[in-house]
């Protein structure tokens, strides 16, 4: 039923209409009771184009209520297009309350990044998952690849980690590294830099992901054990740098390499511009 | 081999038959094959050898009969009574299927050290340097060179691809091999070669085989016991030498007349 006490009044509250919130919630409740294991649901249209966060947003919608406060990023930033435009579009048709602070959100909506800023219980985080299935590269047959998962049959997702060891020397994968939820799903953590999967194993906030196209949600609750994949004599690591963020210092953040001028100058910053902006 | 017939069958088959609609493709087939023997299944194209193996190897489910597996682990079990989980489990272990056409049974976009390694990964290997070694190692003994470790098997020609193949199976020492014309589509002077390391292979790691083939000069060289389908119905079984050298039913006799003479 419309929302007429909101600005974006034509629609019901949170733009989706309430059974099919109901829907994405028992989906979402599913998924929480199965950690990592990725649960179909009925994704709908949205505002905006598949590829922009169209499952994130979803879920956002069925969980937000009044007394919410959102913050959205894009890599990190709140000041991006499709950070900008998603917070508005919540401050408009859920009359919620708006920040940039990871400290002061209830829920975070995040494309490609984890806040640097430890989360906290209570706290909930939605990622944007571009591709939810962490074999698809591997094996193209969704029948296929449930079956695996059902099976716990893992064997291939190893076997391209010792590929790329074998080519490079090392495990090359630096993003959407997979991992292994409560010892059970492999999953894949979306599009994150490697050097955010540390933050997602035991974390005291509860994970969702939202696959809009492939219209699957799943999700980590607070304190489950997630193990990024590796061998025994090529254990897991991060990214790191030899310099610090150009403008808050931080030694410890995710760093972005920017050209500067046409003479290709460089400079490392902070990919968290809240984070950067509260060291600064 | 007195030994061996003491002990139980390592699979039997009793009144299998598989059915495509109203066509049979196999018809009430029994058969034992004991450990360290290799069973052939010879016939013409169409004649149900293919869909006889599948059907023992657990990909197709036959309409009647049963099929009994005596695993090292779990002892005797009915191939196709199990959980899909287990026969996976045990398809990956403690059975090898070779496939004809190697691209089938390889990962083309992976090395050949990842596709040898496949199956140690698969249950558990864990450590980059022992699984690489083991792979170097069969490589070696499938005669391939182990500078080609890390290509992939797109650069491989058809027989190192067949060979690979063999490895990527018996590394995870299986006890049962299912073959399907190992050696169809290559060069005579490659399956002289496939042929060898086979035989070599079976007698070193005692392993048991079904071999389907239309060839019987490979059935000559690698099988104990042969067993002829004709219309998906065995027609004649028995030691290899006898059935090849002695046929007694009026179709085998004409396919051992249709060998060409070299």
């Amino acid at each position: 039923m419309p929302d007429s006490s909101i600005e974006g009044g034509a629609y019901n509250y949170a733009y989706l209409d309430e059974q099919t919130k109901r829907m994405i919630r028992r989906a979402i409740l599913k998924a929480v009771a199965v950690p990592g294991y990725q649960v179909p649901f009925g994704g709908r249209e949205m505002p905006l184009p598949y590829g922009w966060g169209t499952g994130g947003i979803q879920v956002t919608a069925a969980i937000i209520g009044r007394d919410d406060t959102l913050k959205v990023i894009d890599q990190g930033a709140d000041d991006t297009t499709n950070a900008v435009s998603i917070r508005r579009f919540f401050a408009k048709v859920a009359d919620v309350a708006t920040t940039t602070s990871t400290e002061k959100a209830t829920i975070t909506q995040t494309r490609h990044r984890v806040p640097e800023t430890p989360l906290r219980e209570g706290q909930i985080i939605v990622f944007q998952v571009p591709i939810p299935e962490p074999l698809r590269m591997l094996e193209p047959r969704e029948t296929e690849t449930r079956t695996l998962h059902a099976l716990s049959e893992y064997g291939v997702m190893q076997v391209s980690l010792y590929e790329s060891i074998a080519r490079f020397g090392r495990i090359a994968k630096t993003y959407n590294y997979p991992v292994m939820v409560n010892d059970r799903y492999i999953m894949s953590p979306s599009p994150i830099p490697k050097f955010d999967n540390p933050k997602l194993d035991r974390s005291p906030a509860l994970q969702l992901y939202g696959a809009g196209r492939e219209k699957r949600i799943y999700a980590v609750p607070p304190y489950t054990p997630v193990k990024s994949l590796d061998f025994d004599d090529h254990p897991f690591e991060v990214e790191s740098w030899t310099e610090c963020c150009a403008l808050c210092g931080s030694r410890e953040s995710f760093l972005d390499e920017m050209i500067v001028d046409d003479a290709g100058k460089r400079m490392f910053i902070c990919s968290d511009t809240d984070w950067c902006e509260r060291r600064r | 081999m007195s030994g061996a017939l003491l002990s139980a069958p390592i699979l039997s088959s009793r009144g299998l038959t598989k059915r495509f609609g109203s066509r049979i493709a196999c018809r009430d087939i029994d058969f034992d094959l004991w450990p360290g023997e290799v069973l052939g299944v010879v016939g013409e194209s169409g004649s149900g050898k293919t869909t006889l193996l599948n059907c023992l190897a657990g990909r197709m489910t036959p309409e009647a009969g049963t099929i009994t597996y005596d695993s090292a682990t779990y002892g005797p079990v009915d191939v196709h009574g199990l959980s899909e989980a287990r026969r996976r489990l045990l398809s990956r272990t403690e059975w090898g299927f070779v496939n004809q056409d190697a691209r089938d049974g390889l990962r083309m976009g992976v090395s050949a050290g990842a596709n040898i390694g496949e199956r140690l990964m698969a249950v558990g290997a864990r450590h980059y340097g022992d699984i690489r070694r083991t792979a170097a190692d069969w490589l070696d003994r499938v005669e391939i060179e182990q500078a080609r470790l890390d290509d992939r098997p797109t650069t491989y020609s058809g027989g190192m691809r067949q060979r690979l193949q063999i490895a990527r199976n018996l590394v995870s020492k299986p006890r049962l091999v299912f073959m399907d014309e190992p050696t169809g589509g290559l060069d005579v002077s490659v399956q002289a070669r496939i042929l060898d390391l086979l035989r070599g292979l079976v007698g070193t790691l005692n392993l048991s085989a079904v071999l389907v083939t239309h060839d019987l000069g490979v059935a000559r060289l690698l099988t104990h016991r042969l067993m002829v389908m004709q219309g998906g119905r065995v027609v004649e079984d028995g030691l290899t030498d006898q059935v090849l050298d002695d046929p007694q039913d009026a179709y085998t006799q004409m396919l051992v007349a249709s060998i060409l003479p070299v």
